[in-house]
């Protein structure tokens, strides 16, 4: 195939450039990406057997439900910018649909035997990479859409199993996801270099940030994301910990909270990655663990982490920015009042689909500033356009380029000074949008903006 | 045999049958798969709260209505026609009676005391019709939208047939149209309503029965997170 024609190349693993801003690829043209060796049918059967391997009775009950009324496409933000039919969010389940149709729902047989819905090829699969990773951020807001309440999203996080299983990711997310699972992180915050970066916030920014402690109440986690880009976020996370007089830790063996094998679809190396956490958590018998401004990673933890570990979490997992609100909600923490408007873009992971909704605008309250919401806000809020592993993707720069311009107008629109986050990926993405555009808004963020804002002395 | 006598004996109980161990049959395939327990800890332990999806997302958010009012006012004009002509034209509840009877040996009257009350025909004819126009505007739409088009297959295409041609004859049935003997318009409208019966377990016309499962599972799902329903 080549791309003269209209279809992606193949295109093997090759080394990728960790040194740039963003994980790189020298030449992110149109392709598919491939791993491993082997068979196109062994591809299919993997795909398919680790589609169906965790499929309960909600799954199944969601694939018997599609009426084909189209209308989550309304909600996607890839059709909203495009307007092509593709990105439809049922459709880009289409593959998965044929085979739960063919080999599990309950007239499987009759669909075989009279080969009613074909076997699903690996050219459709390959097609269907760009889908199901380049144009879904996993946001959920289709799930919100959809008339007959399927929740889509969850289904695109299946069929990503299906895809890792048969080597058919991106190559971005395959190698990140590879190296966390090798070196404990993905964008190289290994634990030595989070030592040395520890050391190296806590002398510059006079800063006391214990590691490692055998014994604490409150176990805190961070992402890569700004372990290496936003390291102001690891300062402010000790002024806050410290400030409360918490008795926390950071600790080597658990402190890595990115967990991109949920959004590749590495079900085994999203366990590992989770498991250290908890781990660690354990270890120290932390009563609470803090996950740090990360959409993903709140899932990951949060609504995942005790199915991973097969029994309930023996401690409390809270958001950083519930952990603020119940601080601010228990009169603990005080704030200097911020004389400025605000508006607050809701990362989809920890408001629409994590139920952290008002947690953030309760400190946002705090801090006093003037709220603007966007329109839309809240569960219905437009994605960034960079989560789900899509900002880590350089295919799909392009695309996300389109959808970030949905977050510039509303943002726009308020007329906020302030536009502000709690998400590292989100504020990723804006920042790689902002310089894109070279736009005049920067995103913050919400932690940033509390730690900056401590009331230091309060006699 | 003639064919009136085909459609009210052999083909309603054969399309009864097919129809009822169908649905059976494919539910149960759904039913009984396992479930796994989620042992997150819950941010609102009552779960069954989202059960009000169920009647929530009967009608789209304010943000989406915009996109979505087309496929919703369609979908409202269809329903509402062709539920209220099924079930409260009055030959039809006459004739629900005798199945019934048929079946169980006695009619709603005989077991619970009163009957099942009907509208008047001129009511029906206009709801049937308003449920016609509608049917043949989503046919329309899905034939044109870029997004429906893509998306649909056999399955849409005969499920809209078979909900189509009892309406239809139906309505013909009921007009005693023109040249035709009214037993044969009769036995044209049984078949295609036994035409539905037989396809319903088979496509898309399930989500009559799954719609509430689903939107009744997400509920669950999302409530017990707190995530927006």
């Amino acid at each position: 195939m080549t791309a003269s024609t209209g279809q992606p190349h193949a295109r093997k693993p090759e080394p990728l450039e960790f040194d740039k801003p963003r994980v790189s690829i020298a030449t992110p043209e149109y392709r598919y990406d491939m791993q491993g060796e082997m068979p196109e049918a062994e591809r299919v059967e993997r795909a398919m057997k680790s589609f169906v391997k965790d499929f309960g009775r909600t799954a199944a009950i969601y694939m018997e439900s599609c009426i084909h009324c189209g209308m989550c496409a309304e909600a996607c933000h890839f059709y909203e910018v495009t307007k092509d039919p593709k990105y439809t969010p049922i459709w880009k389940l289409e593959p998965f649909k044929q085979a739960y149709k063919r080999e599990y729902g309950p007239f499987a047989v009759i669909y075989r035997a009279l080969n009613l819905k074909q076997k699903v090829t690996v050219e459709q699969l390959q097609e269907w990479q760009q889908l199901i990773y380049d144009s879904c951020t996993v946001c959920g807001r289709c799930s919100l859409m959809c008339p007959m309440g399927i929740d889509i999203a969850s289904l695109v996080s299946q069929a990503r199993h299906g895809m890792y299983a048969a080597g058919l990711i991106p190559h971005e997310l395959w190698a990140v996801t590879e190296r966390a699972r090798l070196e404990g992180s993905p964008l190289g915050a290994t634990p030595k270099v989070f030592k040395d970066r520890l050391e190296w916030l806590a002398d510059d920014h006079e800063v006391e940030i214990p590691l490692d402690e055998p014994d604490a109440d409150v176990l805190c986690a961070m992402s890569s994301i700004e372990i290496m880009k936003y390291p102001d976020s690891v300062v402010a996370t000790a002024r806050i910990m410290n400030h409360l007089g918490v008795r926390w830790t950071f600790r080597l063996d658990g402190y890595e909270a990115t967990n991109f094998g949920l959004l590749s679809g590495n079900a085994a190396a999203q366990k590992l990655l989770t498991m250290k956490i908890i781990d660690a958590a354990v270890a120290c018998g932390a009563r609470t663990v803090i996950l740090p401004e990360c959409g993903h990673a709140y899932t990951a933890l949060r609504w995942m982490g005790a199915n991973m570990y097969g029994q309930p979490l023996p401690f409390r997992v809270m958001h950083i920015a519930e952990f603020l609100a119940e601080q601010v909600r228990e009169g603990k923490l005080r704030l200097k009042r911020v004389a400025k408007s605000a508006t607050f873009h809701d990362p989809c992971q920890v408001v629409r689909r994590g139920g952290a909704i008002e947690a953030p605008r309760e400190v946002l309250k705090a801090l006093g500033v003037e709220l603007r919401e966007m329109y839309p806000t809240k569960g219905t809020n437009w994605c960034c356009g960079g989560g789900g592993g899509v900002v880590a993707n350089h295919r799909a720069d392009e695309l996300r380029y389109k959808t970030f311009k949905l977050k510039m107008e509303q943002i726009e629109e308020t007329g906020a000074e302030l536009p502000v986050t709690t998400c590292a990926n989100c504020r990723q993405t804006f920042d790689d949008g902002q310089a894109h555009f070279k736009w005049d808004h920067k995103m913050h963020s919400l932690l940033e903006l509390v730690a900056d804002n401590l009331i230091e002395d309060e006699s | 045999m003639d064919l009136l006598e085909f459609a009210r004996g052999p083909a309603l109980q054969w399309s009864i049958s097919i129809f009822i161990a169908g649905v059976l049959w494919r539910l149960l395939g759904v039913f009984l798969l396992r479930s796994k327990k989620d042992l997150s800890e819950p941010r609102n332990p009552a779960a069954w709260k989202g059960l009000r999806l169920i009647a929530l997302r009967s009608w789209p958010r304010r943000e989406f209505l915009e996109g979505t009012a087309f496929g919703e006012v369609m979908g409202y004009a269809f329903h509402v026609g062709f539920l209220v002509s099924l079930f409260f034209f009055a030959p039809h509840v006459l004739f629900f009676a005798d199945v019934a009877r048929g079946l169980i040996g006695t009619d709603l009257r005989g077991l619970v005391g009163f009957g099942w009350p009907t509208l008047p025909n001129g009511i029906i004819t206009l709801l049937s019709a308003i449920s016609v126009a509608a049917l043949l505007a989503v046919l329309v739409h899905r034939l044109v939208n870029p997004v429906k088009r893509l998306i649909s297959n056999f399955d849409d295409y005969f499920s809209w047939f078979v909900t189509f041609a009892p309406l239809v004859t139906g309505m013909a049935a009921f007009a005693h149209l023109a040249g035709w003997p009214y037993e044969r318009l009769l036995a044209y409208h049984l078949l295609s309503v036994e035409l539905l019966l037989v396809w319903f377990p088979f496509g898309k016309l399930m989500h009559a029965f799954t719609i509430f499962a689903a939107r009744g599972a997400t509920g669950m799902l999302f409530e017990r997170k707190g995530a927006s329903l």
